[in-house]
């Protein structure tokens, strides 16, 4: 369903070029799959590459056969591939509803939008003409965001570290969520995460480092030397096991 | 009244018919019809052009309408409204001007309105501007808002100018007695190469009075904004001031905040932000599949709602 190609992504500034990403092969198939990797690894830089945010310096990207490397985030919005922020947007004037309404791409009732917030454990009735701005807490916005990724029912959700900037017991609903959305999905969901919980409901892992991609493989292959690599360099964490 | 004076007052009164209760239209300088009612009285001004509206004490849930429509090019209105609002009351009042101006003479529109709200009486005003028109011709608001607010008074004015008005300046002027409030609510979008000048001065002079001035702007294209507002703090009283403002293309926006506190315990705040869309709002809309200049036009909309 998504394949990349040979795909590498650099920056220039005035005396250095920086390679992020470095010749990335990888093709994903329906399923649910984790990116995980040291922070500046290119882990959202992969993910705004699938979504069109960024160009890659070369290479090609494929999603159902179809070149898309060139396509705009709009077209490849419309093709099938959702995008969920790691820092989701403010809005001052829309509200939730209007947000819910646009990813849908279609009038919906007040009920419906009721269904997808109610999915991401939020009361409708509480949100649902809350203006989505400032007075909204990283954990509801997070929730939004998702909510917004259910409505639009693409082939393909990305989301970028869904975990970032919220409190623990948001956390536990959170992942409760993506639980439930392994186990209804049609169609293929990358998530990028660090977490423990999110890997362990993945059917597969990457693991993104230096701009490369280290291992791909599944989740019982790949997870298990993670922790472990991580329980040995860490004490602490050994002695409280 | 013809297709395009009805046209217009839907749009700057949202009428389609003729409104309930009290109203006056007032079409190309003259009276098109009026209405009163067993507590609301209308009564033409005899030594200038306006209305006085005297609204009863302790009425209730009634609404007054009194828009004002141009469609004849070249048009020059003047018009002096007083409004009267009686101990106790509680109405809403909805006016408007629209100009449908399709010649290449200037039309133009200048209303002076003061309220005059009793103690204790609550008033939500309404007011919306929108100018039209396939010629030339320019479109020339002049609005002047007088306030006086009596003890334990409330008023909310919520001003609405999204279209075709080529040149505008607003000014309020605001006095609120002890305990009274005044809450302001102004939008505002100007393209082409419109001017708006708004402008506001409140004297907060009783003891424990309060106002809110929210203003959020859209300047787009060639056009100029200039947002002043003055708060000035003579009593125990709180005041607060807000522009808001999107700027795009070549637009310029002025924002000159100002607040004055001649009284130990006034409490004054003013804000005002002037920035062009975020690229990340942009972004996030376009990955629901919106393209960049429907993404602008959710943005702009719902930041004007």
């Amino acid at each position: 369903m998504l394949k990349l190609e040979n795909i590498s992504f650099e920056v220039h500034t005035e005396d250095t070029h920086k390679g992020i990403l470095k010749n990335i092969n990888l093709e994903i198939d329906d399923g649910f799959v984790a990116i995980t990797g040291p922070n500046g690894g290119g882990k959202s830089t992969l993910a705004k590459i699938i979504a069109g945010i960024y160009q890659p310096t070369s290479g090609k990207i494929y999603f159902d056969g179809v070149d898309i490397t060139d396509m705009s985030i709009t077209e490849r919005a419309n093709l099938g591939i959702s995008f969920a922020f790691q820092q989701p947007v403010r809005f001052k004037g829309l509200t939730v509803k209007d947000l819910i309404t646009l990813a849908a791409g279609k009038k919906i009732t007040v009920s419906d939008a009721c269904v997808y917030l109610s999915e991401v454990g939020l009361c409708a009735r509480d949100y649902i003409d809350r203006e989505v701005n400032a007075s909204l807490s990283g954990g509801e916005l997070k929730r939004i965001e998702i909510a917004m990724i259910n409505a639009r029912g693409t082939r393909l959700s990305v989301f970028d570290e869904p975990e970032a900037g919220i409190d623990l017991w948001s956390f536990n609903n959170l992942i409760q969520v993506f639980e439930k959305m392994h186990n209804k999905t049609q169609g293929s969901i990358i998530i990028i995460s660090h977490q423990e919980r999110i890997l362990n409901i993945a059917d597969k892992i990457v693991v993104v480092a230096n701009g490369e991609i280290k291992q791909y493989g599944d989740k019982n292959d790949i997870l298990p030397a993670l922790l472990g690599k991580t329980a040995t360099s860490c004490k602490a964490l050994m002695d409280n096991a | 009244m013809d297709k395009i004076q009805l046209d217009l007052l839907s749009k700057v009164a949202d009428l389609h018919k003729t409104p309930e209760g009290a109203y006056n239209i007032r079409a190309n300088g003259a009276l098109g019809a009026r209405n009163t009612t067993a507590n609301v009285d209308i009564v033409s001004k005899t030594d200038k052009d306006g209305i006085d509206i005297i609204i009863k004490p302790n009425t209730k849930n009634e609404s007054i309408h009194i828009p004002v429509i141009i469609s004849k090019s070249g048009l020059e209105d003047l018009v002096y409204n007083d409004f009267y609002i009686g101990e106790g009351a509680d109405v809403v009042i909805v006016a408007g001007c629209g100009i449908h101006n399709c010649g290449t003479d200037k039309s133009q529109h200048d209303g002076i309105h003061t309220f005059h709200v009793g103690k204790g009486a609550k008033i939500k005003y309404v007011e919306r501007h929108y100018g039209e028109g396939d010629g030339n011709g320019e479109n020339i608001m002049n609005p002047t808002t007088v306030i006086e607010i009596a003890e334990d008074g409330y008023m909310e004015m919520e001003t609405t100018q999204i279209k075709g008005i080529d040149s505008t300046n607003r000014i309020t002027n605001a006095t609120l007695a002890k305990g009274a409030k005044l809450v302001v609510k102004e939008k505002l979008m100007t393209h082409g190469k419109q001017y708006a000048r708004t402008d506001f001065t409140v004297d907060l002079n009783g003891e424990g009075s309060g106002a809110n001035i929210i203003s959020r702007s859209v300047a787009k294209d060639d056009s100029n904004q200039i947002f002043k507002s003055n708060i000035n703090g003579n009593n125990k009283c709180s005041g607060h001031t807000e522009c808001d403002a999107i700027i795009m293309d070549n637009a310029k926006v002025v924002a000159i905040p100002e607040i004055t506190a001649n009284h130990i315990d006034a409490e004054l705040i003013h804000e005002a932000a002037i920035g062009k869309i975020a690229g990340e709002q942009l972004i996030k809309l376009m990955t629901l599949g919106l393209t960049e200049k429907e993404a602008e036009e959710q943005i702009v909309s719902g930041f004007l709602k």
